[in-house]
């Protein structure tokens, strides 16, 4: 793909920037400037939080020309917790541990490489969503620090 | 609006054709055609084809196959509409027949696909989804009906050799089409054991990458006994579309467009499924046809592979699919493979299906869908 096209879609692929419509909220990603829900005009920009579960997945052993180098890879529909699906890699897990509504994130990764002179595309893929620290109750902690 | 008839059919045989180019393939199903319906001219030629400029360097497809063919001078042009592209030059030409355009109408289809390595035709079959949001990510076209196999058998709770009755009876059924690529049965066995593609899709899920062209002729109604003795009515044809995107579909697992464009053709006929003798459906991937089984309203949702458990989808059965071999075992050339399943119907209604007829087949309906469901063109015809 060529240089200008790329940059045109940076947002998108960075930052996962699609649009909110005004008329009736739907989130929609990536961006088309109609609402899919009500038709009208949106062209709100709305940044996704890039949380989101599983909804279906795959692995590619025939790649397509440009991505034979990185089979086997999995590919994933992903439903993002404001609500559209989005197409994506997973990336920082097998298969073999990928299940329907597991839970991802969006970090962002080399797509594919245009030979080596060529563009570096980089966009976003999805990982196992990270365990956030559970707050602990006050009372344990203090009990820790005695111990 | 006049009414259209079918008045010639040819093909040529499905398969790696290393000796013959494009435009061969595409003159020997147009010669056939013409040959059938004993005519040495005809007033326009659409040729549907996907795949042409990007695997053999080769657009302007119209000028080229009329000259080849020694029309030169008559309209003729490219419809490109991914892998309904077939079937989407027959509704050009059906346009032309009914709306008092032309009389006589060549629609051929051709692929040539086996010139190139299998990843960039890979890559050119990617072209039928969407580029910037599906295609960048990798994702291959059976990728995506793998996405959707998968959640298919979440969904429904089936398993994956639920679905080998598909494979089984197309190639039960190849076995008798001397056009067939793969002309031989396989076993429930076979499909268990079958090459993974790309998970849960193996091998024997897959229709596979081929050359091929095959023609329909199409004449007003009040004129086709001129030409045939069998004319086959044209009772419907009918396009809707949907998102190009997988993702962007309201319900990934309903196949919207399949659904629009079957009722659109149901209305315009005056029928409905269970006037239906026979159904060639688009079964590029075992998935898809379970999913246009029921969009086309022979299954309920989630009911598309018990029909082809319980058997109801042989030449003998309560819906005869894929009645010589369909994408699976006839082979799939892209951009043809639309009006191979136009031929086939008609060669059902004619009475020329052989080992493979279905009784006493007086309404066919054909169903060419393009990516992965955002064009669909349903054909429906008659025997008259």
């Amino acid at each position: 793909m060529e240089v200008a096209r790329f940059w045109r879609t940076r947002h998108q692929r960075y930052q996962l920037v699609g649009e909110v419509c005004p008329h009736c909220g739907t989130k929609i990603f990536p961006p088309r400037d109609v609402c899919p829900a009500c038709e009208g005009e949106a062209k709100t920009p709305f940044t996704f939080s890039g949380r989101g579960e599983v909804y279906s997945f795959t692995t590619i052993h025939s790649a397509p020309a440009g991505f034979e180098k990185y089979v086997p890879y999995v590919v994933a529909l992903v439903r993002l917790e404001e609500g559209p699906l989005v197409t994506a890699q997973l990336t920082d897990v097998e298969e073999k541990d990928v299940y329907i509504g597991m839970p991802v994130e969006m970090v962002t990764r080399v797509l594919r490489e245009d030979g080596e002179r060529g563009v570096i595309v980089y966009g976003y893929k999805f990982r196992p969503r990270l365990l956030q620290p559970e707050p602990q109750p006050q009372r344990e902690l203090e009990a820790a620090a005695m111990a | 609006m006049r009414e259209v008839a079918i008045i010639g059919i040819g093909q040529t045989p499905v398969g790696e054709h290393w000796d013959r180019s494009l435009r061969v393939l595409a003159f020997e199903a147009l010669s056939a055609a013409m040959r059938d319906a004993q005519l040495e001219r005809i007033d326009a030629l659409y040729v549907g084809n996907m795949l042409s400029g990007e695997l053999t360097g080769q657009e302007h497809l119209g000028a080229l196959i009329a000259d080849f063919a020694g029309l030169r001078g008559i309209e003729a042009m490219k419809i490109e509409a991914a892998c309904s592209s077939a079937a989407a030059a027959l509704r050009v030409g059906y346009i032309a027949v009914a709306g008092g355009i032309h009389d006589i109408v060549a629609c051929v289809g051709v692929e040539k696909m086996t010139d190139q390595q299998g990843s960039v035709a890979t890559s050119g079959l990617a072209t039928a989804a969407d580029a910037e949001y599906e295609a960048l990510h990798g994702l291959s076209f059976v990728g995506i009906n793998a996405l959707l196999m998968r959640r298919y058998m979440h969904e429904h709770g089936y398993k994956k050799e639920d679905f080998a009755n598909f494979a089984i009876n197309a190639h039960r059924n190849a076995v008798n089409n001397p056009n067939a690529m793969f002309p031989y049965p396989i076993s429930a066995q076979q499909f268990a054991e079958a090459k993974p593609i790309a998970d849960p899709i193996n091998l024997l899920d897959s229709s596979p990458i081929a050359d091929g062209a095959a023609c329909v002729i199409l004449a007003p109604l009040s004129m086709a006994r001129e030409f045939t003795d069998k004319p086959v009515r044209v009772r419907a044809i009918a396009v809707a579309t949907d998102t190009v995107a997988l993702h962007d579909r309201r319900d990934p697992l309903y196949l919207e467009g399949a659904a629009i464009s079957a009722q659109k053709a149901y209305a315009a006929a005056n029928v409905g499924p269970s006037d239906i003798d026979l159904f060639e459906l688009h079964d590029a991937f075992t998935i898809m046809s379970a999913l246009s089984l029921e969009a086309a309203g022979f299954a309920r949702r989630g009911r598309g592979v018990a029909l082809a458990l319980e058997d109801e989808i042989s030449v003998r059965g309560r819906i005869p699919i894929t009645t010589m071999g369909g994408l699976k075992a006839r082979g799939h050339p892209v951009g043809a493979t639309g009006l191979y399943q136009v031929v086939e119907v008609v060669q059902q209604l004619r009475g020329e299906a052989g080992a493979n007829q279905v009784p006493n087949a007086q309404l066919g309906m054909a169903q060419n869908i393009g990516g992965s469901g955002a064009t669909v063109v349903t054909t429906i015809l008659e025997r008259i």
